[in-house]
């Protein structure tokens, strides 16, 4: 099955004036599948995300989602296509409440998010599809909150029920249980499960016990280029990739 | 939380009241004075407040408009409608032309860069013949309102700019309870994620600043009507600070923030003009206490005392 690739890079290289923070990785993603970027500290795992998203240009390289060339295209074209991103620091509208977050999510698809002249109760007709939302990460008790009030753990929810607002065929996590503790852990992790059942899902992790867990596929990185790529059983035996971790760490 | 809909609009209502009695209370001239502020501070705080963009080149949109208004009305005879509609289509099109460029950068630099655009502004305030360099454009005539209404009195000329007052005011309340001022609120407060869910967030700040600048323009425009004068004072970089300073004082990314603002550094002028050189002395200390012992501003600390005692 060499076709159902959903996100292919192609000699995907960074450089930052000399410095290679990526290079020449070939990444490729299958649908419907969860696939887990992996490696040391500074590997270039979420340069990869920020080239992937446009959030960087790239030096050199492809990127090919659906087939489709979209290495030029703007960061807001790459998310509505369906690639959307969370962060490593979550992501909320802190002084917005959390419906208000999950319908400005929503809100692009009526078409009116330039009109200045047009009552906010327009947006109304969103709200059951933003409760909706909302009930699937457990967070509509605490719709009229305000993002910033909630804990950590449920703002990641939040950020995660926002991400589906778009109905994203690719999603793509960047540390989705940083700085969390073992609690929120166990619920992100069922979150993410929950939501990849009809969904492609590439995120960086370094919990290495949700990457066992999660993952079908793994690719370990370490500075900047491949080491490895494969199912955990195999990953985690990899000599080399022992060596960069356990190497690195003494 | 929001205060309940109709305590809101009594608000409203006993503010639009205490417009239309003020003539009666005090010198017309400065109430209008203050009302050309409030729409100024008003139409900065949708860029600052509601954006999280500081512009620190808003003198220019306010100045070149009284400019262009008050040479409209005065060498070409135009009736004062007319006028002000010009003066606020200049300032429009140069927020497009200066915004444009500005909003490619962020923070500091787009500060920097709109500043840069305000001083080009005030050169050629000085340089061109036609506006008087340093004496500024004096006499510009008030004009007839449709032919009908004489603005040379100042009672008349006071409810003409009440009403472009509550116009501004109208189309600025309207864009921040917009669809639009949604995704205006989600940029200011996460720029990435709004990108990341989608939004041009380039093109949204654009029409922000658009805005800002028509209605910064609007307000320049009127004030060119009421002191029959457009002068460099309104091109300088001080009115830029001024505009900042009201807007914090009064409360940023508030609805009524601004207007307090404008209302209490007008009155403050006002009041302290006999000490000369002391007034900037006096603002500044202010702004500083401001800054210092109350951040969110008047309306921002008023607004989290009643939320706290709710």
């Amino acid at each position: 099955m060499p076709d159902d690739a959903i996100l292919v890079t192609e000699k995907l290289t960074k450089e930052f004036h000399g410095f290679v923070a990526v290079s020449g990785v070939d990444l490729k993603v299958r649908r419907g599948t969860i696939h887990a970027l992996i490696g040391p500290n500074g590997a270039g795992k979420t340069t990869v995300f920020n080239l992937l998203t446009r959030f960087l240009p790239c030096t050199k390289g492809r990127i090919l989602f659906n087939g489709q060339d979209i290495t030029g295209e703007r960061p807001a074209q790459i998310a509505r296509r369906g690639v959307v991103r969370s962060f490593q620091v979550s992501a909320v509208f802190p002084r917005m409440t959390v419906l208000e977050n999950v319908r400005v999510a929503l809100q692009r698809k009526l078409g009116t998010s330039f009109h200045f002249w047009k009552s906010e109760k327009s947006l109304a007709q969103l709200d059951p599809r933003a409760l909706e939302l909302l009930d699937e990460v457990d967070l509509r008790a605490h719709a009229n909150t305000i993002a910033v009030e909630l804990p950590y753990g449920r703002k990641r929810s939040l950020e995660v029920a926002t991400t589906l607002a778009l109905e994203p065929e690719l999603l793509l996590l960047d540390e989705p249980t940083q700085g969390m503790g073992h609690e929120d852990v166990g619920r992100v992790t069922a979150l993410i499960e929950k939501v990849a059942e009809k969904r492609t899902v590439l995120m960086v992790e370094h919990n290495l016990s949700v990457v066992a867990h999660l993952s079908d596929v793994i690719t370990v990185l370490a500075r900047g280029t491949v080491l490895a790529e494969g199912p955990y059983q195999e990953v985690s035996k990899n000599p080399a990739v022992l060596e960069a971790y356990i190497g690195a760490a003494e | 939380m929001k205060a309940a809909p109709w305590v809101e609009r009594l608000g409203y209502a006993i503010l639009v009241v205490a417009g239309l009695v003020a003539p009666f209370v005090v010198y017309p001239v400065f109430a209008m004075n203050v009302l050309c502020f409030a729409l100024f501070a008003s139409a900065f705080n949708l860029l600052l407040g509601y954006t999280g963009l500081l512009s620190f080149g808003h003198a220019a949109y306010l100045g070149a408009a009284g400019y262009v208004t008050g040479y409209a009305c005065k060498a070409w005879g135009w009736p004062p409608l007319f006028g002000i509609a010009l003066g606020t289509l200049v300032a429009t099109a140069l927020g497009y032309i200066i915004g444009s460029l500005a909003i490619r950068r962020s923070g500091i630099y787009f500060a920097m860069i709109t500043m840069s655009f305000a001083q080009l502004i005030f050169f050629l305030a000085v340089q061109f013949p036609w506006t008087g360099g340093e004496d500024g454009l004096q006499g510009v005539p008030r004009g007839t309102l449709f032919g009908l209404v004489d603005l040379s009195r100042n009672l008349p000329l006071y409810y003409f700019v009440y009403a472009v007052f509550l116009f501004g005011f109208a189309v600025i309340h309207r864009t921040i309870h917009s669809p639009f001022g949604h995704v205006l609120r989600s940029i200011r407060e996460n720029e990435a994620r709004a990108l990341s869910l989608g939004y041009d967030v380039a093109r949204y700040k654009l029409l922000a600043f658009v805005l800002s600048a028509a209605l910064s323009g609007l307000a320049g425009a009127t004030k060119s009507l009421v002191f029959q004068l457009a002068s460099l004072t309104d091109v300088h970089w001080h009115m830029s600070g001024q505009v900042v300073l009201m807007t914090l004082l009064g409360g940023m990314g508030t609805v009524l923030g601004p207007s307090v603002g404008a209302l209490l550094v007008v009155a403050l002028q006002n009041e302290l003009a006999s000490l000369g050189s002391w007034v900037p002395v006096i603002t500044g200390a202010i702004f500083v206490v401001c800054v210092l012992a109350f951040r969110r501003g008047i309306v921002g600390e008023v607004q989290a005392l009643v939320k706290r005692s709710f």
